[in-house]
């Protein structure tokens, strides 16, 4: 429908360049705020931002992480929507993080882990900046999410690489402990790939929607092999090297893609979809039991969809982003009961009454999730 | 294309005028006598009256029948959605949509606010009648609300109740003419109460058991034999106050003009049943299989003669048949109104057919009509060989809506 055309005025958070392969988009390094880079002492349990408050315009963290745990850094802003975010900053490591920031109020926060809400603190932007216009608005919602797009596809090729790497030499209980971190990042974004017919499946097919003639690769085809009574991944070292091959073309084009709003709003909506469908019933990852972390991160990544869209919502139906928001929080309060240190229960380990409990928060915020592309199309 | 009617409008329409008439006189339920033949299998029955409608309506033939848990903890929110229920339910029994917009309407982005499956249909005579649990009093500020008439039901010999299938904190009772149309109205409802009810457990049925008018046929059941040939009916007032509707003062008054609701999922073993003789069979129900006539007599409407003797002065109705263990005489003059339904919900892993009867009474006190009953049919019935008890339900359903701002439950949670 409508693509960013005030880039502008898209809000940019671009993560300084350690990854490898990684690209790099509409940040300028150069452009630092009053005051110089923020300093982030990241640890397994604090999170010290050196300032509590900015100047309008572009800020810059320097996060070091400390602890023991690979962290993340974040900024939000109301309603958890991503301004900007580092991933996968490994112990030890030092990460910068650009980000444009109006006046305003925001939360910044690390992610020991990885996962969770993080260890927060408020942070204050001050100085003058004109509301956006609506279409504005708009094309800030597609580039944020465009953003979180990228980020997330960045942080999965490089979790698949490990993957594969340690099929390849044969690293059971690694491959085994990636699995479900690897897929975070795919579960996150996967209306985005399912935008591009035939990789899905390659990727992420089942065993059963695998039609005649057809091979059954990708995730699940190595997480047979790798939770069977006697795991044998010595042969699939192809399946391997294919998965990279699709997970690397599948980041290409998920990043070149322009997504539209009312993409957003269906995709958030089609990530709960996901959950009730595939997650709940455990079909999803049937031999591992990780559907918990497929389920966590579909809702992480419909929640992201919707906070990129939240200052239209705000705007066009405000009562509607106060249910989500209340739906949201149900969603997270339920599940968190089934945190089991920095991951998830298995899923064989839930009762029945644990899953309709489960399947009741997914419904209770889907129903309102299904109104949001009828309030984003609106003209 | 039909543009923006509603799916259903000419027909309802139809049904509407019939609809006033009967529901203006429809108080005691004396010209409720025609209005099966009145509406047809197609119309619409009025929604609001004294009493909630699908009780002493002529029972339709398609049951589909839902027990929600509440799950959100604000009042509010609950309140809202049976208000949004009741604007729903309105819509539904007169053969319109489920929302304003309607199933094919709405914009092309948006999911429309019905469900789309009954676009086209008529009213097919669909009555929505709402009750309460008992496990809904505990909360909401609602213990002193409780009627006393609301007490659990005991366990009774032979219960093999499952817990997932039984209970709930509020129930919808969705009848029929068209299974679809049922199972319409309860999907919508479904759908609208996500986030504030859960569905805990549901029930199709088909083919009507009773007979609540004496304009209605009596049906069989999977038996084979004739049910609800004593029924309490419709053309009947003084049985119906006296054993149907809730009385002023018989307890809370909320539920006054209302009615307490029972429904037990009764098993039966089909095939076992299939290989017992006929006169056994008879013996065991206390009718003739083919007229429905108590043991003894001639027509099926012939009054039962509990006290007959044969040749060797042995009762004509066993001792332990089915008729005689649940008739009023028997039971300090209880009787209820019933509404149940056959089922079959397909076939077990052992190739039995899973199937029964969907037991629906309505009665003004639990303690002293169903209870009673029950336990003497629990006991002493030879029909408990063939017969598996497997859910139980209980539930207050409030008098009818007679104003358009009234809606489900206004009077519990006024």
């Amino acid at each position: 429908m409508r693509t960013p055309r005030i880039a502008a005025l898209a809000v940019a958070g671009v993560l300084s360049a350690a990854l490898a392969g990684c690209g790099d988009d509409a940040g300028d390094p150069g452009a630092t705020a009053a005051g110089g880079p923020i300093k982030v002492q990241a640890s397994d349990t604090s999170c010290e931002v050196a300032r509590d408050s900015a100047d309008a315009g572009t800020s810059v963290f320097t996060v070091t992480n400390g602890g023991n745990k690979v962290t993340e850094f974040y900024v939000y802003a109301p309603g958890d929507r991503v301004m900007g975010e580092v991933e996968n900053i490994a112990p030890g490591l030092s990460r910068e993080l650009h980000v444009e920031l109006p006046a305003g109020s925001y939360e910044t926060a690390c992610k020991p882990g990885m996962i969770g809400k993080g260890i927060r603190a408020a942070f204050t932007v001050s100085g003058s900046a004109a509301p956006l216009s609506e279409d504005a608005a708009l094309a800030a919602a597609t580039a944020s999410y465009s953003r979180y797009v990228k980020s997330q596809t960045d942080a999965l090729l490089v979790k698949t690489q490990e993957f594969v790497t340690a099929v390849k030499n044969n690293e059971v209980d690694k491959a085994k402990a990636l699995f479900p971190v690897a897929r975070t990042y795919w579960e996150r974004i996967e209306p985005v790939a399912e935008i591009f017919g035939d990789l899905d499946p390659k990727i992420d097919g089942r065993e059963e929607v695998v039609e005649e003639g057809m091979e059954f690769t990708g995730f699940h085809r190595i997480e047979k092999d790798l939770w069977a009574a006697k795991p044998d991944i010595s042969s699939d070292g192809p399946i391997a090297d294919q998965l990279l091959t699709d997970v690397k073309e599948i980041v290409a084009k998920a990043q070149a893609e322009k997504l539209s709003p009312l993409q957003l709003a269906n995709g958030a909506k089609e990530l709960l979809d996901e959950v009730a469908s595939g997650k709940i019933t455990g079909e999803e990852d049937r031999y591992s039991h990780t559907d918990l972390w497929d389920f966590n991160a579909n809702v992480e990544g419909s929640k992201a969809a919707i906070a990129a869209l939240r200052p239209v919502l705000e705007e066009r139906d405000p009562a509607l982003v106060k249910t989500l928001d209340s739906e949201f929080a149900n969603v997270d309060s339920t599940l968190g009961k089934y945190r089991d240190g920095d991951g998830w229960k298995l899923h064989t380990e839930l009762t029945d009454a644990d899953l309709k409990g489960l399947s009741d928060a997914i419904n209770a915020l889907a129903e309102p999730i299904s109104k949001v592309a009828a309030v984003v199309s609106q003209k | 294309m039909t543009g923006r009617m509603s799916r259903r409008r000419a027909i309802a329409l139809a049904g509407a005028g019939v609809a006033g008439a009967a529901g203006a006189a429809g108080i005691a339920g004396a010209a409720l006598t025609s209005e099966a033949s009145e509406i047809g299998t197609d119309g619409a029955y009025p929604f609001d009256g004294e009493h909630q409608a699908g009780i002493v309506t002529p029972a339709q033939d398609r049951l589909h029948f839902v027990a929600f848990d509440v799950i959100t903890k604000d009042r509010d929110r609950l309140v809202q959605m049976l208000k949004d229920w009741t604007a729903a339910a309105r819509r539904m029994t007169a053969g319109r949509d489920a929302g304003p917009i309607g199933a094919m309407n709405g914009i092309a982005e948006a999911p429309p606010d019905d469900t789309g499956e009954a676009y086209e249909l008529p009213p097919s005579g669909l009555t929505l009648t709402i009750g309460f649990g008992p496990s809904l009093f505990g909360r909401f500020g609602l213990s002193g609300k409780r009627p006393a008439a609301l007490a659990d039901l005991p366990r009774f010999a032979g219960d093999a109740l499952d817990p997932a299938i039984s209970g709930g904190d509020i129930a919808v009772q969705a009848c029929a003419n068209d299974p679809q149309v049922a199972v319409h109205a309860i999907r919508n409802l479904a759908r609208i109460g996500m986030g504030t009810v859960s569905v805990r457990w549901s029930q199709l049925g088909f083919g009507r058991t009773s007979s609540t008018s004496t304009d209605q046929v009596t049906p069989r059941n999977l038996f084979g034999f004739k049910d609800g040939t004593e029924n309490v009916k419709a053309e009947e007032p003084d049985r119906l106050r006296d054993h149907v509707w809730v009385q002023p003062g018989d307890g809370a008054d909320w539920m006054t003009g209302g009615s307490y609701l029972v429904t037990r999922k009764i098993r039966m073993l089909i095939e076992t049943w299939d290989r017992t003789p006929l006169a056994e069979q008879e013996v065991i129900v206390g009718r003739h299989k083919g007229s429905g006539a108590p043991i003894g007599k001639a027509n099926e409407f012939d009054e039962i003669d509990l006290a007959a003797v044969d040749d060797e002065g042995e009762p004509l109705v066993a001792l332990t048949a089915h008729v005689r263990l649940a008739h009023h005489s028997q039971n300090n003059g209880a009787r209820l109104l019933r509404r149940g339904y056959n089922f079959v919900d397909g076939s077990d892993g052992l190739g039995r057919l899973n199937a029964g009867l969907f037991f629906i009474a309505y009665m003004r006190d639990p303690r002293t009509s169903f209870v009673p009953i029950q336990r003497n049919l629990a006991r002493r019935d030879e029909m408990n060989e063939y017969l598996r008890y497997v859910s139980s339900g209980l539930f207050a359903c409030p008098p009818g809506l007679t104003s358009p701002d009234d809606f489900w439950g206004r009077g519990l949670f006024a």
